[in-house]
C-alpha cells in the first residue's frame, strides 16, 4: 500500500514537472473518475438544454400539445399506469391536459439552467470586481464595502425574494422587459445574484489582502502601473482558482434555491414550466400517480450532485495540499 | 475588549436602522399604491382614498418612515379619527389592515411554531452532524468517512422540498407510520406535535446537518495536525484524553459558535418546510402575507427576522472570543 503510494505520488510528480497549473489542475482532474462521470453527465443535461428542444419539434413532440387520447374523460387521469408511460411518452403524461413529460423537463431543464448560469456569471463578475476593489484599496472604501456586505447578508433571502418578486417582476415590465415569463426569469437572475455576490466578494478579498503584499505587486507598483492593471492584470490572473471552485458550487446552490422558488409559486407561470413548478403541481396527483414526483425530483438531483461532485473534485485538484 | 463592545453594538445599531429603512421602503414605496392594496376587488376610489388617509399613506414618505419607526418605540394610534381608533403599543410593528390585526399579534401567534421547528432542526443537525462528522475525521480515508461524506454530498445536494415531499409521500401517505400533519402545541397534545413535527424537523435539519458533517470533519482534522495535540500526545497522555479533551474542544468551539448564526437564519428560513407540512409558523404567515399583498405584515416579519439575525452575529462574535482563548479582541 505504501509502496502504491509512493509511486503514485513519483508518477504525478512525474506528471507535473514543467506544466502550467492549468495542464497540471486538468490532469488531476483526468484521473478522477467520478468527476469526469460527473462532467459528462453536466455536458449531456447542457447539450440537452440547448439541443433538446430542435430535436423534440423534429420528432414531433411538443411539451404544449395536448392529447386527449391518453387521459381519460372523466378527471383527466392518465389511462396507462405510471403516468400514461408509453412508447410515445417516455416519461408519462400530465394530469388533465395529456402533455408530455419528457418534453416539458427538456423545456424546464432550459429555463432553470439559463437562470441559474446566468445568475452564477452576474454573482461572480460582481464579487470578483467588489472583492478585488475591496481588499487591495483596503481603508474606507473596504469597511464601507464590508458594511454594505453586512447589509445585504442581513436579510432573510428567501423572504424578501418571495416578498419583492410581484412589484419587482411589474418594474422590469415597466423598464421594457417583455411582459409575462421574460420578466420573472429576469427578475430571478437578478435577485440570486444581487443576494448572492457578497459570500464570493468575502472570499476574494481575503485572497487578494494577501496577494497586494507580494513582491510581484510591488514591482508593478514600482513600475508606476496604474491601479487598473495591477488589478486586473497582475492580481486577477491569481484568482481563478477559488473563482472557479466558488462558481461551480454556487451553479448547484442556484439550480436548488430557483426550484425552491417555483415550488413556492415566485418562478414561470404556466404553460412554461420548471422542476420546482413540477414538483409543486405533483402534490396534488403524488399519491395516485407517484412519477410526478420522482421523475422530475430524480432529474433535478442528479443535476445537482454532479454538480456538487464536480465543485469538489476542482477543489481537490486545485489544492496542492489535498491527500485523498 | 469594552471599547470593542461599544463599537460593535453601535455598528449592530446603525445597521438596524439601515435596514429598517431598506425594508420599510423596498415593500412601502416600491409598489404603486399601498392605498390601492388594503382593500380587496370591490375598491371603490372613495374606500381607497378613505383608507389611504387612515393609514397614512397620503404623508410623504419620510415622514411615513418616522411615524413607523416612532410607533415601534412608542406605540401609535391607527384610525384616529375614527369611531372605533385602534390603539398599538409599543413596540408597535403595524396593523394589518387585510387580517384586521396587529402585526405583532399575528407575529406573537406564529412565532412558537418557528420556533420549536427551529429548535428541534437544531438539535437534530447539531447531533447528527458533529458526530458523524467526528466520526469521519477519526476514521479518515475508510470506507466509514466515505460512507460518511457521500451521505452529507447528497444531504446538501438534494433541494429540501424534494426531502420533505418524499417523506410525506412515503412515511405518511404510503406506510402511514405518521397520522397527517397537524399541528398542536406540545402542551396540549404532546404525542401529536411530535407526530407532526418529526419530518419537518428532519426536512429542515438535513441541508445544515450534511454541511456541519464536513465542516466538523475538516475541522478536527485540521486540529489534529496542530502543535498542542502533537504536545498532549507526547506528553503520553491517552489517546482518548488526547481526542477529547484537547482536539474537540478546540476544534469545535467555531462550529457550535457558528451554529447560533445558522440558527438564526432558519428561524426566517422555515418558509418551505411549513409550506409543505402546513405548519403554521412565521414562514407560512410571509407567504401568506406575500400572497395577499399585506404590506404592514411583510414588513414587519422581514424588521424582526433581520434584527434576529444581526442580534445573533454579535452574540456569536462575542462568543467566540469568549470560549476560544486564542481569539484577541483589540
Amino acid at each position: 500500500m505504501a509502496i502504491a503510494q509512493d509511486v503514485a505520488g513519483f508518477q504525478s510528480q512525474a506528471l507535473t514537472g514543467g506544466r502550467s497549473l492549468r495542464q497540471i489542475v486538468w490532469a488531476r482532474l483526468r484521473r478522477d473518475r467520478l468527476a469526469m462521470v460527473c462532467l459528462i453527465i453536466l455536458i449531456a443535461y447542457y447539450t440537452m438544454a440547448i439541443f433538446g428542444p430542435f430535436v423534440l419539434a423534429l420528432i414531433g413532440l411538443d411539451p404544449y400539445k395536448l392529447d386527449p387520447a391518453a387521459i381519460s374523460d372523466l378527471g383527466g387521469q392518465p389511462k396507462l399506469p405510471w403516468g400514461g408511460i408509453s412508447a410515445q411518452h417516455i416519461l408519462g403524461v400530465e394530469w388533465g391536459t395529456g402533455r408530455d413529460i419528457f418534453a416539458q423537463l427538456t423545456y424546464g431543464l432550459r429555463i432553470s439552467l439559463v437562470i441559474a448560469t446566468s445568475a452564477t456569471a452576474i454573482t461572480v463578475a460582481i464579487g470578483t470586481v467588489v472583492g478585488i476593489i475591496a481588499g487591495y484599496t483596503g481603508g474606507w472604501t473596504d469597511a464601507l464595502i464590508g458594511r454594505f456586505m453586512d447589509l445585504i447578508l442581513a436579510f432573510p433571502f428567501l423572504l424578501i425574494v418571495l416578498a419583492l418578486s410581484a412589484v419587482l417582476t411589474q418594474r422590469l415590465t415597466d423598464l421594457g422587459v417583455p411582459d409575462g415569463n421574460p420578466s420573472r426569469i429576469t427578475y430571478l437572475i437578478l435577485v440570486l445574484s444581487v443576494f448572492g455576490w457578497p459570500y464570493l466578494a468575502r472570499i476574494v478579498r481575503g485572497q487578494v489582502i494577501s496577494l497586494r503584499e507580494r513582491e510581484f505587486v510591488e514591482a508593478a507598483v514600482a513600475m508606476g502601473a496604474g491601479k487598473r492593471r495591477i488589478l486586473f492584470t497582475e492580481i486577477l490572473p491569481n484568482l481563478w482558482a477559488p473563482i472557479l471552485v466558488y462558481a461551480t458550487l454556487t451553479l448547484p446552490a442556484y439550480i436548488g434555491f430557483e426550484a425552491a422558488l417555483s415550488f413556492l409559486g415566485v418562478g414561470v407561470l404556466p404553460p412554461e414550466t420548471t422542476f420546482g413548478a413540477m414538483l409543486a403541481n405533483s402534490v396534488t396527483y403524488f399519491v395516485v400517480v407517484p412519477t410526478y414526483l420522482f421523475i422530475p425530483g430524480t432529474v433535478l438531483v442528479i443535476l445537482v450532485v454532479s454538480f456538487n461532485l464536480l465543485g469538489d473534485a476542482l477543489r481537490d485538484a486545485l489544492d496542492p495540499k489535498a491527500v485523498r | 475588549m469594552i471599547a470593542y463592545l461599544v463599537r460593535r453594538v453601535a455598528g449592530m445599531f446603525i445597521l438596524l436602522f439601515l435596514i429598517s429603512v431598506a425594508v420599510f421602503f423596498l415593500f412601502n414605496l416600491l409598489p404603486g399604491d399601498p392605498a390601492r392594496l388594503t382593500c380587496g376587488k370591490a375598491c371603490t376610489p372613495v374606500v381607497v382614498e378613505q383608507n389611504r388617509k387612515r393609514l397614512g399613506y397620503d404623508k410623504p414618505p419620510v415622514e411615513q418612515y418616522l411615524i413607523f419607526v416612532k410607533g415601534i418605540f412608542f406605540g401609535r394610534v391607527f384610525s384616529e379619527s375614527s369611531p372605533v381608533p385602534v390603539v398599538c403599543n409599543a413596540p408597535c410593528l403595524g396593523y394589518s389592515y387585510t387580517r384586521h390585526q396587529q402585526v405583532l399579534s399575528l407575529i406573537q401567534k406564529a412565532a412558537p411554531v418557528t420556533f420549536f421547528l427551529a429548535i428541534g432542526a437544531f438539535l437534530l443537525w447539531i447531533f447528527a452532524g458533529l458526530s458523524l462528522g467526528i466520526v469521519a475525521a477519526l476514521n479518515r480515508g475508510r470506507w466509514v468517512d466515505r460512507l460518511i461524506m457521500g451521505i452529507s454530498l447528497i444531504g446538501y445536494s438534494l433541494p429540501s422540498f424534494f426531502i420533505g415531499l418524499v417523506l410525506l409521500f412515503f412515511v405518511v401517505i404510503k406506510w402511514q407510520f405518521l397520522p397527517y400533519p397537524n399541528y398542536i402545541s406540545p402542551f396540549e397534545n404532546p404525542v401529536q406535535f411530535f407526530q407532526t413535527m418529526l419530518l419537518p424537523w428532519i426536512v429542515l435539519a438535513t441541508l445544515t446537518a450534511a454541511f456541519y458533517m464536513r465542516l466538523t470533519r475538516n475541522q478536527v482534522l485540521e486540529v489534529f495536525g496542530d502543535d498542542y495535540v502533537r504536545t498532549a500526545r507526547a506528553k503520553g497522555l491517552p489517546e482518548r484524553t488526547v481526542v477529547v479533551k484537547h482536539a474537540l474542544r478546540a476544534g469545535l468551539t467555531p462550529i457550535v459558535t457558528a451554529a447560533g448564526l445558522d440558527l438564526a437564519y432558519l428561524l426566517g428560513g422555515a418558509i418551505i418546510s411549513e409550506n409543505i407540512f402546513s405548519l403554521p409558523g412565521l414562514g407560512a404567515l410571509a407567504v401568506n402575507s406575500v400572497v395577499q399583498s399585506d404590506l404592514p405584515l411583510i414588513t414587519g416579519i422581514t424588521l424582526l427576522t433581520a434584527t434576529i439575525i444581526i442580534f445573533a452575529n454579535l452574540i456569536v462574535d462575542l462568543l467566540y472570543a469568549v470560549v476560544d482563548p486564542r481569539v484577541r479582541i483589540t
